[in-house]
């Protein structure tokens, strides 16, 4: 039987249920605002939305293409420097959950946006952190969404742009760093997310139809499992409704000179 | 006092060759305009300063004008790369191009330093990345009262700073409103600051009590370019005109594209321009 539905809105429509009406979420531009918007038009219409741009409890009504939409300014509670952004409300740990794509991810969900190849002279050179490095330390949590693929999911990553894990165990402890830091990492395939122990990005959850070897294939690291894995519950009539809602409204205000 | 010039004047009087120059605007209000205006005027090696560089430096940058960029987000947002800056960064075309890359949070603070007249910048930032390997001038001081470690940068300075803003009124004072970016610290922390409007207006008129106004004489130059800021956007007069930040992506993946489109939509044209391609978008969008 194929499926109603795409692997992204599968991503989407999962990353979306981690959200809670109750948190103020630091969203990244693509994925996540796709997703902390959807949360906010089903289960959470109560959730802070924030960008960087520094539009405080924002509700646009299509998503935006950049980060300083207008639509973003024009819904929002209020609107702040960006300064102010990064210093009162991200620095000042006003924020429950950053929400975070990547170019590279490793085992330990630390994330590269900066270079593919070396730094001095890189075979891709990717636009850079912007706002990850210290979303990555001062959010109360981070949740990643990604699309699962080896070039992506890699054994080392060319540059650490933003940091997850660490190596592993208690090294954002020993960094000084009091946040949790990656609690949770969606892809098209299956939920990770870290071993209490190692912080090892391990799979709790996968996405209905999809193998283990299908995600071993498309992984850069041997995975692990948690010893009990649950299938993703798959989409909800309402939540695909929505989300395709939100896209063709999005898609036509994009479109359009206005 | 801010003088109001016409602005391939003011470029002329306020930007010189090897300035660092600070074209800020934080997806809105970018100052494209004035950007064109530097690249018709051939103004070369200059150090471009700008948290989000997106098309407008990726033309700067691909028309040779800059020798180093400093920056902390570089791409064209929601859509992808800046071919012109990855071009110059993986082949040195035009000429090799220096980059100094921060994190927003530090390049946010290092202009709120320069406006605040401090020599450097503290924030509790860089934590577990590799910048700092990578950039010499991110370092560390330990707080003297907690003894916490936390990452310093050095103020931004620059000789000039360029914002695109809604209005000036008859003497001179500047009316910023929407998304603020950090263009009030990019103009307080510069030597010589030109601001490019929408309109002038006898008086701003009811406003807030807390309207974020930069004083006439906190502005060296003011030219009047309706539209100045397109495709970025101007609240209240005209929005983002998205589907151009699309189409950048086909016009400047190739340097013979990205060529024939400067020359014949900047070299060959003047700051009437942009009123011109507000109107064609759909002219004065409100909102």
């Amino acid at each position: 039987m194929t499926p109603d539905y795409t692997p992204n809105e599968m991503m989407t429509i999962t990353a979306a249920r981690a959200l809670k009406n109750e948190d103020v979420v630091f969203v990244g531009i693509g994925m996540p605002s796709a997703a902390a918007n959807l949360a906010r038009l089903t289960h959470a219409p109560g959730i802070t939305l924030i960008y960087e741009s520094g539009t405080l409890a924002t509700r646009p009504t299509v998503l935006p293409l950049s980060i300083g939409d207008g639509e973003l300014c024009e819904t929002a509670l209020t609107t702040v420097s960006v300064p102010e952004m990064f210093r009162y409300w991200l620095q000042g740990g006003r924020i429950s959950v950053g929400f975070l794509g990547g170019a590279q991810i490793d085992k330990f969900a630390n994330l590269n946006t900066t270079v593919v190849g070396s730094y001095d002279k890189p075979k891709v050179r990717l636009p850079g952190g912007g706002g990850a490095p210290e979303i990555a330390t001062s959010c109360g949590e981070i949740f990643i969404i990604m699309a699962q693929s080896r070039r992506g999911f890699v054994g080392k990553l060319d540059f650490v742009t933003s940091l997850g894990h660490g190596e592993g165990g208690k090294h954002r402890e020993r960094l000084g760093v009091k946040t949790k830091g990656p609690t949770r990492l969606v892809t098209d395939l299956c939920i990770f997310e870290p071993d209490p122990e190692s912080r090892e990005m391990t799979v709790v959850s996968i996405h209905p139809g999809v193998t283990r070897a299908q995600i071993q294939d498309n992984t850069g690291w041997t995975v692990r499992y948690a010893a009990k894995v649950a299938e993703t519950p798959p989409p909800g009539a309402h939540e695909l409704a929505v989300l395709r809602q939100l896209h063709a409204r999005t898609a036509k205000a994009h479109g359009q000179a206005a | 006092m801010a003088r109001v010039l016409a602005l391939a004047e003011a470029v002329e009087a306020i930007v010189r060759d090897g300035d660092s120059v600070a074209m800020e605007g934080f997806t809105h209000l970018i100052p494209h305009a004035a950007g064109h205006e530097i690249i018709r005027q051939g103004r070369k090696h200059l150090t471009l300063i700008r948290m989000t560089p997106d098309i407008l430096y990726d033309q700067l940058i691909g028309m040779g004008c800059a020798d180093k960029l400093v920056f902390s987000w570089g791409g064209n947002p929601g859509v992808g790369s800046l071919y012109r800056l990855r071009d110059a960064v993986e082949n040195g075309w035009p000429h090799r191009l220096e980059i100094e890359e921060h994190s927003h949070a530090a390049m946010a603070n290092a202009y709120e330093a320069g406006a605040a007249g401090l020599p450097f910048a503290v924030l509790r930032g860089y934590i577990g990345t590799d910048l700092p390997d990578v950039n010499p001038k991110i370092r560390r001081v330990t707080c003297p009262y907690t003894g916490e470690v936390l990452a310093t940068v050095p103020a931004h300075r620059p000789d000039v700073a360029i914002i695109h803003a809604l209005k000036a009124d008859r003497e001179g004072n500047v009316l910023l409103a929407g998304i603020l970016g950090v263009q009030k610290e990019a103009v307080l922390a510069a030597r010589r600051a030109l601001v490019t409007v929408e309109e002038v207006v006898d008086d701003f008129g009811p406003r807030s009590l807390n309207a974020c106004i930069l004083p006439s004489w906190t502005v060296a130059a003011i030219a009047v370019v309706p539209g100045g800021a397109f495709p970025s956007y101007a609240q209240g007069y005209y929005r983002r005109f998205n589907a151009f930040y699309k189409e950048w992506d086909g016009i400047a993946r190739e340097r013979a594209t990205f060529l024939a489109w400067m020359k014949e939509n900047v070299l060959a044209k003047t700051p009437d321009a942009f009123a011109t391609h507000v109107r064609a978008a759909g002219g004065g969008v409100t909102s």
